[in-house]
């Protein structure tokens, strides 16, 4: 039975959540956005010419995005710098849980580079990286038809929560599933949905649902950050 | 039952809805998704009527035909140089439209210009795929000579330009620097080196309170404080650069 949380938080609570659009000045755009003690620092480049040129989509544009941890970002031990299995694959899928909406119709032949940097981690770094790029590609000036709002949600023994930390997610006492979900949130569309561990249907639709339930909130910040920036001068 | 749902000059962010119903009209950087219409940047919400206009506050530059730009030499091939116009494409300056004179097959084009050059020079031609030729025929077209450069985001260039040219015609007239502003974002400026300092700030001024009103007085008070107030013979002086800026 998980009846408390380790952190003390309702099941249906998010951590503390910050973000902060523009904290790179030689990027195009860029975004900070901090969970709970994960921060994702996000930094877009482009659009600009793409090689090697076997690359290009004479149609479109293309967005091109780099997960990367800082080799002191994890739970003390060091991580190893450079591309790994998972790294690649984190890579990609925040990728495809942005392209939807993006569009870079009107750049072919170009790419848009977003780089995703954690200088500390803990739990859920694919959604805080989706969020903090999301955030840079509109400072980036990019056409978009909304934000993406991400977030994981899953099981802790017998419990539905939100947002698990690393703690959870390493629960040891009974199963755990943790269910990353990405959001476009004007339209309530799914963009990315992995999971690791078990979980029944009903759950997985019950956790999906919880989910849906404080994106609200996620995005009024991801949007509040945004217009500070450019409110910043009065 | 149409509604607005922002004031005019408020922010935006993508996806943010502007306005619902079918009687507002979306243009560009919008779109309608429904009944509603919703900003597709983050950017400033104009209403002109019954027709709703997005002015991005950010992004890239989009090379379009007929536009003036400072563009930087990157390249030399056998007919022309390959420029940087600070947009996700590169541009070639055509060796017959950069100079009237007769070359020689083979000569070396570094006499004319070489890498890291500045040259400002006019769009000539765009294409679909955004291949994008550059000329120097025009009226002020030229290599800039010395001076400094600085980027700002192209979104604001026409801030900075103003009404007919009058905002940069104005610190040119308190400063005495010659300024030449690109469409692509970069702006050109040489005069003594305090002037040249003092209209960067400025410039950097127009650039972060671009969105908000009053700003042409704002920097005339600003640029009067620095430099003192014009006197007449400054101020009826026209601006006669070899330049004409264009909106």
């Amino acid at each position: 039975m998980y009846k408390k949380r380790f952190d003390g938080r309702a099941f249906n609570e998010l951590r503390p959540i910050s973000a902060k659009a523009g904290i790179i000045k030689r990027a195009d755009g860029s975004a900070m956005f901090k969970i709970g003690d994960t921060i994702a620092y996000a930094a877009v480049y482009g659009p600009r010419d793409l090689y090697p040129k076997f690359l290009k989509d004479p149609e479109k544009g293309i967005l091109r995005c780099n997960y990367n941890m800082m080799p002191f970002s994890g739970s003390g031990d060091r991580v190893r710098p450079g591309p790994s299995r998972r790294s690649r694959e984190l890579s990609l899928v925040i990728e495809k849980a942005l392209l939807p909406v993006v569009d870079l119709s009107d750049f072919p032949n170009s790419v848009v580079d977003v780089f995703i940097e954690y200088p500390q981690t803990d739990a859920g770094s694919r959604c805080a990286g989706i969020c903090a790029a999301a955030m840079a590609l509109a400072d980036a000036g990019i056409a978009m038809k909304d934000l993406v709002v991400a977030v994981s949600v899953g099981r802790v023994d017998d419990q539905l929560v939100v947002d698990l930390n690393y703690d959870e997610e390493a629960y040891e006492d009974g199963p755990v599933a943790d269910i990353p979900v990405a959001m476009i949130p004007s339209t309530g569309e799914i963009s990315l949905l992995q999971m690791d561990g078990e979980v029944s249907k009903e759950d997985l639709l019950r956790a999906i649902g919880m989910m849906k339930e404080v994106a609200g909130k996620i995005y009024d910040v991801q949007k509040a950050a945004l217009k500070e920036k450019y409110t910043k001068g009065e | 039952m149409s509604q607005l749902l922002v004031q005019e000059k408020e922010i935006v962010v993508p996806g943010e809805t502007i306005a619902e119903g079918m009687d507002y009209i979306p243009s560009k950087g919008m779109y309608r998704s429904g009944e509603q219409v919703k900003s597709a940047h983050v950017g400033l919400v104009y209403i002109e009527g019954k027709v709703l206009k997005l002015v991005p506050l950010s992004g890239r530059y989009l090379p379009k035909r007929g536009d003036s730009v400072i563009a930087k030499v990157t390249d030399i091939t056998m007919n022309g140089w390959i420029m940087d116009i600070n947009s996700a494409y590169s541009a070639m300056l055509p060796l017959k439209d950069a100079t009237p004179e007769y070359v020689e097959k083979g000569a070396d084009l570094t006499k004319y210009f070489t890498f890291g050059d500045l040259v400002f020079c006019k769009i000539s031609n765009v294409t679909s795929q955004n291949l994008v030729d550059l000329s120097l025929r025009g009226p002020g077209l030229r290599k800039l000579n010395g001076g400094r450069a600085l980027k700002i985001a192209p979104s604001k260039v026409p801030r900075l330009v103003g009404k007919q040219g009058s905002m940069v015609s104005m610190i040119k007239k308190y400063t005495q620097c010659q300024i030449i502003v690109g469409q692509n974002g970069l702006v050109w400026l040489q005069g003594e080196p305090e002037q040249e300092l003092l209209t960067i700030d400025t410039i950097r001024l127009v650039e972060q309170r671009s969105h908000l009103s009053g700003l042409t007085d704002y920097i005339s008070n600003y640029l009067a404080e620095k430099c003192g107030p014009l006197s007449d013979e400054q101020h009826n002086e026209q601006v006669n650069d070899d330049v004409q800026e264009t909106i």
